[in-house]
C-alpha cells in the first residue's frame, strides 16, 4: 500500500496528500517527544534559575553556585504571598503553584492599569506576589520583593532586597531584560548592582524618593543615599528603573504592605 | 568523490560563503554577535539544523510534489529548531534566555531553506549533510569573527572574560559603546566583504549592478 | 482609536522591523536594486503580515496558549511549545497561495520577485512580527494594527534603501565594496538615523 502510493508520480493529488500526512506525522512525533520528554528537564532548570536570582538578591549566595547549594540557601527564606488589595499576607494561597507573570494576564485576579496609574508601563497588575522572607529571633532580617517595568525595549524584571528597617537597600538583581546590550543592557552589570547596597528608599515623608539620576552621584552630597549612578547612554532605561521603583514601592505596589509590616512585624 | 565532498564543506567558507557572497543568514548575523558566547551557541544551533534539514529535505526529495516543496521543507526545519530550542532550554537554560527569539528565528534563517531549495533537494544525501555542515561553517565564521571585533572592541572582554580593562571597572579602556548597537555590526560585514573581495578579486561585482553574484549562481 | 494610532506609528517608525529589530534582512539586501520591485516586495510583504499576524494572534489565543484548550476539556494544557512551526506553517501557506495568485493575475511581478517570493517566507520580519505579537499579548484588534505597521514599516525602509541603491550606482565605489559591500554600510547607516527615533513615546 505505501509503496504502492510512493510508486505514484509526484503530482497526482494522492500522493500529494500521502507525503503530506507522513511527513506531518513523523515531525509531530518527533516534536512532540522532545518536548515531552525534555519538559521536566526544563521546569528543573527554571525553577532552579528563579530560586538563584532570589537568593542572590537576598544576599545568601553568589550567580555561579552550585545546584545543591542554592536549593539550601532557599530553604533559610519564607515565601509568602502578599495582597496589594488587603495590602497584608494572604496565606490562603499557595506560593509553589502561583504564577505571577499568568496571574497579570488572567482577569479575575488582575486589573487593568489606567495610563495615570501605570508609571511602570506594565499594562496589568496581578492581584497577589511572591515575596521572600528571611526571619531570624530577631525578627526580620530582609525581604526580597519581586519588580518589574518597562524600560526603552523590553520589561525588565528584577529582585529588591530590602533589609529588616524596610528602608536600607541589601541588594538588587536585574534577572531578565532585552535592553541594548552594552547600554541599558548595563543594568545586569553587577558593578552597578553592587552600587545599590546600603541606599535608602523613601524619603522623610515616606515617600519613594530613590531614583537613578543623570550622571555620577556626588559622594559628599547628602542627596547621594537616594541617589543611584546614571548608566550611561541610556537615559530611557534609568527612567524606566526609577519608574519601577516608585510604583512598586508606591501606593499601587507594596507601599501599604511595607508601612503595615514596619508596624506589626511578620 | 573525496574531493567533490571536501569541496562541499570547504568552498562555503570564504569562495561562497553564505553571507558575504550569497545575502544569506544576515538577520541573525546581525542580532546576536553582541557577546562571542552568543554567537558560538548561535553557530553550533545553525549548523547542526542546516546539517540535518538537508540530509532530511535530500531522503525524501525522489518523493516530495513541487506543488507542495517549500512547505515540507519548512515544517522539517521548523520540527528540527523546535527540537534544538527544547534542548537547549533543557541544557542551557541561562543562555537560551538570551537567545530565545532568535533561536526560533533559525527557522527563518534562509540559509537553511536556501540551501534546502537549492543543494539538497537535488543532490544525494550524503552530499547534502556536508553542503549543509559547509555552509553552517561559513555562517559560523563570520559569526564568530564579528561576535569577537564586537565583544572585544564593544565591551573589553571575551567570553565574559575581560581582556581590555574598562575605565568603569578602573582599567583604561573607554568601551565603544557603537559596537554594541546593532549597525555596527553592518559596518563590521560591510568591510569584511570588502576584505574577502580584496582578496579574491572574481568576487568582486560588476560596476553596472545588473547581475548579482547570487543570481548568476543560484539561477543559472 | 489613539492607542491603535500610537501603536501603528511605533511599529512604522520606532520599532521599525527593518532597522530597529534588522529583521527580514535577506531579502531586504537581495531585493533592493530598483524601486519598482522594492515596492512590490514591499506590498507582497504588507499582505502577508496583514494576515498572518491576525490569524496567528487567533491561533495562539484559542488553542495555544497555556489554559487555552479549556474549551476542550484541558484546562492544564501548555501547547505553547508548538508555536514556532505553528506559525510558520500558516505563513508558508500564505505565501503559497500568494504565489500562485501573482503567478496567476500578475506574471511580471512574479517573474520580478524571482526566487525571493519562497523567500518571503522566511523572511524573518514576518515570523518575527507574529512573535512579537505573542511576547507582547497583543489582542486581536492589536494584532492587526500591527500587522500593518510592521508591514508598512518594512515595506517603507526597503523602498527608501532602493532609492539610495538607485542613485549609488552612479557613484565610484571601490572595487571590493561594489554592490553587496557599500550596501551593508548603507544599510547601517539609515539604521544609525532610524535610531533617533527610539525612545519616542506617544
Amino acid at each position: 500500500m505505501i509503496g504502492g502510493l510512493l510508486q505514484l508520480p509526484n503530482d497526482d493529488a494522492r500522493k500529494i496528500v500521502f507525503v503530506a500526512l507522513g511527513l506531518c506525522l513523523v515531525c509531530s512525533l518527533l516534536v512532540s517527544a522532545s518536548a515531552v520528554l525534555l519538559r521536566p528537564i526544563q521546569q528543573a532548570e527554571a525553577a532552579l534559575d528563579q530560586q538563584r536570582n532570589v537568593v542572590v538578591a537576598a544576599g545568601l549566595g553568589s550567580p555561579d553556585m552550585a545546584a545543591a547549594d542554592v536549593a539550601a540557601s532557599f530553604a533559610q527564606l519564607q515565601v509568602r504571598v502578599v495582597d496589594f488589595e488587603t495590602g497584608w499576607f494572604n496565606d490562603s494561597i499557595d506560593p509553589a503553584t502561583y504564577d505571577p507573570r499568568a496571574a497579570a494576564r488572567d482577569p479575575s485576579v488582575s486589573s487593568a492599569l489606567t495610563r495615570a496609574e501605570d508609571t511602570a508601563r506594565i499594562g496589568r497588575q496581578a492581584r497577589y506576589a511572591t515575596v521572600y522572607l528571611q526571619v531570624s529571633d530577631n525578627g526580620l532580617q530582609r525581604i526580597v520583593l519581586p519588580i518589574h517595568g518597562y524600560g526603552l525595549w523590553s520589561t525588565m524584571y528584577a529582585y529588591l532586597a530590602l533589609e529588616g528597617d524596610l528602608n536600607t537597600v541589601a541588594a538588587v538583581a536585574f534577572y531578565e531584560q532585552a535592553e541594548t546590550p552594552g547600554l541599558g543592557g548595563e543594568v545586569q552589570n553587577p558593578r552597578w548592582q553592587a552600587s545599590w547596597e546600603g541606599k535608602l528608599v523613601f524619603g522623610d515623608e515616606g515617600d519613594v524618593r530613590l531614583r537613578v539620576i543623570k550622571g555620577q552621584v556626588d559622594r559628599s552630597s547628602p542627596q547621594a543615599q537616594w541617589q543611584l549612578d546614571a548608566l550611561s547612554g541610556s537615559t530611557l532605561t534609568a527612567n524606566g528603573v526609577s519608574n519601577m521603583l516608585s510604583f512598586w514601592l508606591g501606593e499601587e505596589g507594596f507601599g501599604p504592605f511595607l508601612n503595615k509590616l514596619r508596624r506589626e512585624g511578620v | 568523490m573525496a574531493s567533490t565532498s571536501s569541496k562541499v564543506v570547504l568552498d562555503p567558507l570564504v569562495d561562497n560563503n553564505p553571507i558575504t557572497l550569497q545575502v544569506l543568514g544576515i538577520c541573525s548575523a546581525l542580532a546576536v554577535t553582541t557577546t562571542l558566547l552568543n554567537a558560538i551557541i548561535m553557530s553550533l544551533a545553525l549548523t547542526a539544523v542546516t546539517a540535518c534539514s538537508n540530509g532530511a529535505v535530500s531522503l525524501i526529495r525522489h518523493h516530495t510534489p513541487s506543488a507542495i516543496r517549500i512547505i515540507v521543507q519548512m515544517t522539517i526545519i521548523a520540527s528540527l529548531v523546535i527540537v534544538v530550542d527544547q534542548i537547549l532550554q533543557a541544557y542551557a537554560y541561562e543562555t537560551s534566555k538570551k537567545l530565545s527569539v532568535f533561536v526560533g528565528l533559525i527557522i527563518t534563517n534562509c540559509i537553511v531553506l536556501g540551501r534546502a531549495e537549492a543543494f539538497a533537494s537535488k543532490n544525494p544525501v550524503g552530499l547534502s549533510v556536508l553542503d549543509g555542515l559547509g555552509n553552517g561553517l561559513g555562517y559560523s565564521v563570520i559569526l564568530l569573527i564579528v561576535g569577537a571585533v564586537r565583544e572585544l572592541f564593544g565591551s573589553g572582554s571575551l567570553l565574559g572574560m575581560p581582556v581590555l580593562p574598562l575605565t568603569t571597572d578602573g582599567g583604561w579602556y573607554q568601551s565603544n559603546g557603537l559596537l554594541l548597537l546593532p549597525p555596527s555590526a553592518f559596518f563590521i560585514i560591510g568591510f569584511i566583504i570588502w576584505g574577502v573581495r580584496t582578496w579574491k578579486r572574481d568576487q568582486v561585482e560588476p560596476a553596472e549592478h545588473q547581475i548579482h553574484a547570487v543570481h548568476r549562481q543560484e539561477v543559472v | 482609536m489613539e492607542a491603535a494610532l500610537s501603536l501603528f506609528v511605533r511599529a512604522v517608525f520606532i520599532e521599525n522591523l527593518a532597522l530597529a529589530f534588522f529583521l527580514g534582512m535577506c531579502t531586504f539586501l537581495a531585493v533592493s536594486k530598483r524601486i519598482e520591485t522594492a515596492i512590490g516586495l514591499g506590498a507582497a510583504v504588507i499582505v502577508v503580515m496583514v494576515i498572518t499576524v491576525p490569524v496567528n494572534n487567533l491561533l495562539y489565543q484559542y488553542l495555544l496558549q497555556p489554559g487555552a484548550l479549556a474549551w476542550l476539556g484541558s484546562p492544564d494544557a501548555d501547547m505553547s511549545f508548538l508555536g514556532l512551526i505553528s506559525y510558520i506553517g500558516v505563513i508558508a501557506a500564505m505565501v503559497q497561495v500568494l504565489e500562485m495568485v501573482l503567478d496567476r493575475y500578475f506574471p511580471a511581478l512574479y517573474h520580478a520577485l524571482g526566487i525571493f517570493l519562497p523567500l518571503i517566507t522566511v523572511n524573518c520580519a514576518i515570523l518575527g512580527a507574529s512573535l512579537f505579537m505573542v511576547e507582547r499579548d497583543y489582542g486581536f484588534t492589536e494584532s492587526v494594527v500591527f500587522g500593518v505597521g510592521g508591514g508598512v514599516g518594512w515595506a517603507l525602509a526597503i523602498v527608501a534603501l532602493a532609492g539610495i541603491r538607485e542613485k549609488l550606482k552612479y557613484s565610484d565605489v571601490p572595487d571590493g565594496l561594489q554592490g553587496l559591500g557599500i550596501t551593508f554600510i548603507t544599510v547601517g547607516l539609515m539604521s544609525l538615523g532610524f535610531m533617533a527615533f527610539s525612545g519616542i513615546q506617544l
